[in-house]
């Protein structure tokens, strides 16, 4: 399996090599995306992690006995579609492409497969329809 | 030939099922053929519609009184404090105020739940007097126990509004949504040729009485709304190039429908209230026949800059271009994107249209005009 994940490290737990053991100890295959570590301040790193259910929950389990708190991040967006009235809003801020305007309804049309969950539209969606979904 | 018809000769046809209604867009696209004589000749009424946030909105209520009775002083709604300033057991929902306990919640839900018949629950206090002894009540309301339920909105139906961008570098959460930093979207906000008060920019025809659709019951225009300008630069057309003429309005509630009255809440902006608004607009001349065949590429709006506090100018744009979904600005293509439902707007303008042809809906001449 495949997810990412934020995690954000207390100050104090950025001396360790947190990333190195989670691969040698636990296994996991990780792929930095992001990263914001500076030495003796919070820090933050987004990753994605590919390895077996059992393996993953080990590595969490040591994450959080180092203090390192994660959370995962949002797999896909769930759009109720019912009570959109269409206003357009949220076709403001998606830059996937996966909300827009259809150019002759004027009503939104989403296309989940261009949807990369960034969450903008669950902020500028007055209606408050989108919501982030998270697998764990 | 007839060069004028009167409101009394239309709502004569509109009575014996004669009369020729037609929407604001099925009249625009007409006028690429047809010239406004032409219109005058075939088209008697013109159905103009919007459905967009309108902050100044709210409603007046009288939640009928308790026993013993109560002078009410302070009410909230939902933990929503409402305006209770007037006789006893009156009180002002506005559409923007907003809970002290449950952020993104306020007056507008209040309104929404109300119309939709669910029930809300109501907690004041007074000081007591020999007329009015109780201190405080505790209780559930809903429009079924609520005496009147009446809409007054102080500015609603902008004509024309100005688009909206952001050249600062962080993002800006607004009214007009989330405007994207260093250009990376703009907003607007009309129903272009479809609005209103852009298909009679004089304001001819509609003032003071005009019998309106608000939000899915009957409304009236009360005058002018808070904020009326009318000396706005205009296009070619009489089209006011931002924000200029605004309409007060007043309806009965509890006749009211959730399709045409919707809650609404921008983040770390505020709660605000989506209204729909349908007007009928005679063609009585020429002059009207040509105002009301505006098409969206003859409505200019302003673009300004919500990064600078004077919302400095950044220039013009047209109601085509901004359907488009992007334009060039300062050398970037920019996205554009509506803050207003117009599949809505256009629902309602066929509404009204099928009311008008069916005689359910006659036409009022202004008792006062606004400008």
């Amino acid at each position: 399996m495949k997810k990412k994940f934020v995690l954000t490290f207390p100050p104090e737990s950025t001396n360790e090599p947190v990333t190195c053991r989670l691969i040698r100890d636990f296994g996991l295959d990780i792929n930095i995306l992001r990263a914001e570590i500076n030495a003796g301040q919070e820090g933050k790193l987004l990753l994605e992690i590919s390895s077996t259910k059992g393996n993953l929950e080990k590595g969490l389990g040591y994450l959080e006995s180092r203090m390192i708190t994660w959370e995962p991040v949002a797999e896909k967006i769930h759009f109720q579609q019912d009570p959109c009235i269409h206003c357009g809003s949220c076709t403001a801020v998606c830059f996937s492409g996966a909300l827009e305007m259809d150019r002759i309804t004027r009503e939104l049309v989403f296309t989940p497969e261009k949807c990369i969950a960034c969450g903008l539209c669950a902020r500028a969606c007055p209606l408050g329809l989108f919501t982030l979904e998270f697998a764990v | 030939m007839q060069k004028r018809r009167t409101y009394e000769e239309i709502n004569q046809k509109i009575k014996s099922g004669r009369a020729v209604v037609l929407t604001a867009s099925e009249v625009s696209e007409l006028s690429k053929t047809l010239p406004p004589a032409e219109i005058f000749r075939k088209v008697d009424v013109v159905t103009t519609a919007t459905f967009a946030p309108m902050c100044s909105s709210g409603m007046f209520i009288n939640v009928g009184h308790t026993r013993p009775p109560m002078r009410m002083e302070q009410v909230l709604l939902n933990d929503v404090p409402v305006y209770a300033g007037i006789a006893a057991v009156d009180a002002y929902i506005g559409a923007t105020s907003e809970s002290e306990s449950r952020p993104g919640y306020g007056g507008a839900h209040l309104i929404e739940e109300l119309i939709a018949g669910k029930e809300v629950e109501i907690t004041c206090r007074a000081k007591g007097t020999d007329c009015y002894p109780l201190k405080s009540f505790n209780g559930k309301i809903s429009r079924h126990t609520v005496n009147e339920m009446i809409l007054f909105n102080p500015r609603n139906a902008y004509q024309n509004y100005a688009a909206a961008v952001n050249t600062s570098d962080r993002t800006l959460y607004t009214y007009m949504g989330v405007l994207l930093p260093r250009l990376g979207n703009l907003t607007y906000s009309t129903s272009g040729e479809l609005s209103p008060l852009l298909n009679d920019p004089w304001l001819r025809t509609i003032g003071v009485g005009t019998r309106i659709f608000l939000g899915g019951g009957r409304g009236y225009v009360t005058g002018r709304g808070t904020q009326f300008r009318t000396d706005v630069e205009r296009n070619a057309h009489g089209i006011p190039l931002k924000n200029a003429a605004t309409l007060a309005v007043t309806g009965d509630a509890k006749e009211m429908d959730t399709a045409y009255i919707r809650a609404a809440y921008f983040e770390k902006y505020g709660v605000s209230l989506f209204v729909g608004i349908g007007i009928p607009v005679p063609v009585l001349d020429e002059d009207m026949a040509a105002r009301v065949s505006i098409r969206n590429e003859q409505i200019e709006t302003t673009i300004t800059d919500y990064a600078s506090p004077s919302h400095e100018e950044l220039g013009r744009v047209n109601y085509r271009q901004l359907l488009s979904g992007y334009l060039h600005l300062k050398g970037k293509k920019v996205r554009t994107a509506p803050m207003s439902s117009l599949p809505v707007a256009r629902r309602i303008a066929v509404v009204l249209a099928k009311e008008i042809r069916q005689g359910k809906f006659s036409l009022t001449q202004p008792v006062e005009t606004l400008s």
